[in-house]
């Protein structure tokens, strides 16, 4: 590697270094920065009199009981799809694989509208459970069908690649050892990606909480009732209530904050088994 | 640990047990992956106490026999038992064989001392030692394996060859009644290799278990094993003592598998191969006869500057430790490999040379292709 670094051009070097430097603080530190600083132009009081109001402390609540059923949702459906695609093989690996980064690649916006093509007033089951007296598109249902899609992929991501690298040379240990079932998993398995779960779980819950275009699709926007944190940031920013936006986006920025530096914490401390799971 | 002087005296039970106690019994055992023959109908027995060795190239076979046995595979046909009981019936739990990989599969997540105790721990609640009867064992299993002072590592901490032995140690924790092991020095250097393997031979007679070991390594298989089964694409080529396969190989598989060889087309009259104007004594497996080839091993092969022999030209000559090892062609392009003691070297001894080439001894199949 050494020999791919140039020793000579110095003063080139700190000139690209200090270009990526000013960009990332351009691009990603100034707007963070900024929502801090705008969530508190008024005061600490104005700050957290945004959190008093009835609408906000709804749209909290909204998203709380989103993110609560979603994430484990996703994780054990993550965690069933790794286990699937890391330890075993079958007819279909390569579908199954695609399927799950399906909502990576597909705008926000779709996987908002396709609840609304299936279950809306016109949709394929509107008029059957229209009649069945069952709402689902605006509705926390219809929010929370919508966030599972979107978050679909967190968990899965992060464990396939670790699961595949681990393979299967430990449970078949196990197995000759005497364990069944219940202790390879307990026992082998889920050690072996506790934290790799745990950060997906992390990102999962995190991109839950923030999304913003698919559940503006299914929300219907109803404030104290159907407006989640993004939307109700919007809908405060529209009505020209900067603090109290702000103040509620804060959390969400904060909420990316702590994300990030349980990722740092987890790296960091668990470098070593990583970097061991990888070798293999 | 009780587990081992239990098992020590096992090959004494054996012999207090008569003719009855048969060991291990693979019967007509066959295995298909997809259209992929891997086993096509293997027989194999090891004695109580064995030390037997599954020698093959890749492919052969010789790993799904042995998965076969611990039970990650099931055979399309054929049975397996241990004295009476009926392999395929169990589980691998109630199987109780050890089993050691060549990529070690330590527990990555538990401490070494975790590792050997696995098996002990996950045995169902009426079986299980007490966690301070565990403890103990695992303390006289780290002193077999001269790891004591490790136990509170992690494997990542230690070498390859480290490694494999806390593998070994782990799978006789659960005090197997058959010890499986995969290639197990497949992924370490030469050096450690061969420590491994007298370490190997030496823990397997103080515990007495009856062994099965593949390997691709012909000189680890002939050096370490009581008996050898070499296997051909699915199918045991030839059993026996090392010295058997080496003095009486079966056919020219085995032969060319178990070392460097030669080959020279002759006419067999009795146990007389016959060159173009000399002759060597032959060892005829049955059901060779006329016009055949004649296998032989560079050591058993003689170079002279005149005299009755083969016409050859050296084509390169290197010098490995006390031996030099010469190549040659003859005029009709086939190569040769002839192994010399250093110091009957012959002066003038250099690529281009003109020399006579003599086989000292020479092994004649009935299966042998004529060249």
């Amino acid at each position: 590697m050494r020999t791919m670094v140039p020793e000579k051009p110095k003063g080139f070097a700190w000139l690209v270094v200090g270009a990526a430097a000013l960009w990332m603080g351009l691009a990603i530190l100034l707007p963070l920065v900024s929502v801090f600083v705008e969530a508190f132009r008024q005061g600490a009081a104005a700050y957290f009199a945004s959190f008093q109001d009835p609408d906000a402390q709804a749209a909290i609540k909204l998203t709380l009981q989103v993110a609560l059923v979603a994430v484990p949702l996703n994780a054990l459906f993550g965690l069933a799809a790794a286990w699937l695609i890391a330890k075993f093989e079958f007819a279909g690996k390569g579908l199954l694989l695609t399927l799950i980064d399906l909502p990576f690649s597909l705008s926000p916006v779709i996987s908002g509208l396709v609840w609304v093509l299936v279950f809306g007033a016109n949709g394929w089951f509107g008029p059957l459970l229209d009649q069945l007296g069952v709402r689902i598109i605006f509705t926390y249902t219809g929010i929370l069908l919508a966030t599972i899609l979107v978050t679909f992929p967190f968990v899965a991501r992060e464990l396939i690649p670790l699961m595949q690298a681990q393979g299967t040379d430990e449970e078949t240990a196990a197995v000759t050892l005497g364990a069944g079932g219940r202790d390879i998993v307990w026992r082998v398995t889920l050690p072996n990606i506790a934290w790799a779960l745990v950060y997906g779980v992390l990102l999962c819950n995190a991109r839950a909480m923030g999304e913003f275009g698919a559940v503006s699709v299914v929300s219907g926007h109803i404030r104290g009732l159907t407006d989640t944190m993004p939307l109700h940031v919007e809908a405060l920013y529209n009505d020209y209530n900067f603090v109290a936006a702000f103040a509620v986006a804060s959390l969400l920025a904060g909420l990316a904050l702590v994300t990030l530096a349980v990722k740092t914490l987890l790296e960091w401390r668990f470098s070593s088994e990583l970097a061991s799971g990888a070798r293999r | 640990m009780s587990g081992v002087s239990q098992a020590s005296s096992h090959p004494a039970r054996a012999a207090e047990d008569g003719g009855r106690a048969q060991g291990l019994a693979v019967k007509d055992v066959a295995k298909r992956f997809g259209r992929f023959p891997a086993l096509k109908g293997v027989s194999i027995s090891a004695e109580p106490g064995e030390f037997l060795a599954l020698l093959g190239p890749s492919g052969s076979g010789k790993t799904t026999l042995l998965r076969i046995i611990a039970g990650l595979e099931t055979p399309d046909a054929g049975t397996v038992f241990l004295q009476s009981e009926d392999f395929l019936a169990q589980t691998p739990r109630e199987r109780r064989v050890g089993m050691v990989f060549q990529s070690y599969a330590l527990f990555r997540h538990m401490t070494v001392a975790k590792n050997i105790a696995f098996g002990l721990e996950v045995l169902p609640r009426a079986q299980r030692p007490r966690k301070a009867e565990i403890k103990a064992r695992v303390k006289q299993l780290l002193a077999l394996i001269q790891l004591e002072d490790l136990g509170g590592r992690y494997p990542r901490q230690l070498s390859g060859g480290q490694q494999q032995r806390v593998a070994l140690a782990r799978a006789l924790a659960i005090e197997p009644r058959v010890l499986l092991l995969d290639e197990p020095f497949g992924a370490l250097d030469a050096k450690v290799r061969k420590e491994l393997r007298y370490w190997l031979r030496r823990i397997h007679d103080e515990t007495g278990v009856t062994t099965i070991f593949v390997t691709h390594d012909q000189e680890e298989a002939m050096d370490l094993a009581d008996r050898v089964a070499v296997l051909k694409e699915g199918r045991i080529e030839q059993v026996g003592a090392p010295e058997a396969l080496h003095e009486h190989p079966a056919s020219a598989f085995v032969f060319d598998f178990l070392g460097e060889s030669n080959r020279l087309p002759c006419h067999l009259s009795g146990d007389l191969a016959a060159f173009d104007g000399f002759s060597a004594p032959a060892v005829v497996a049955p059901g060779a006869s006329g016009n055949t080839t004649a296998w032989f091993r560079p050591h058993e092969t003689e170079l002279s500057g005149e005299g009755p022999g083969l016409g050859v030209t050296v084509t390169g000559v290197h010098n490995q430790g006390g031996l030099v090892r010469v190549d040659l062609s003859a005029a009709d392009g086939s190569t040769f490999e002839v192994d010399l003691p250093r110091v009957s070297r012959p002066t003038g001894l250099g690529v281009g040379a003109q020399l006579k080439l003599r086989p000292r001894r020479v092994f004649v199949f009935a299966d042998a292709p004529v060249p």
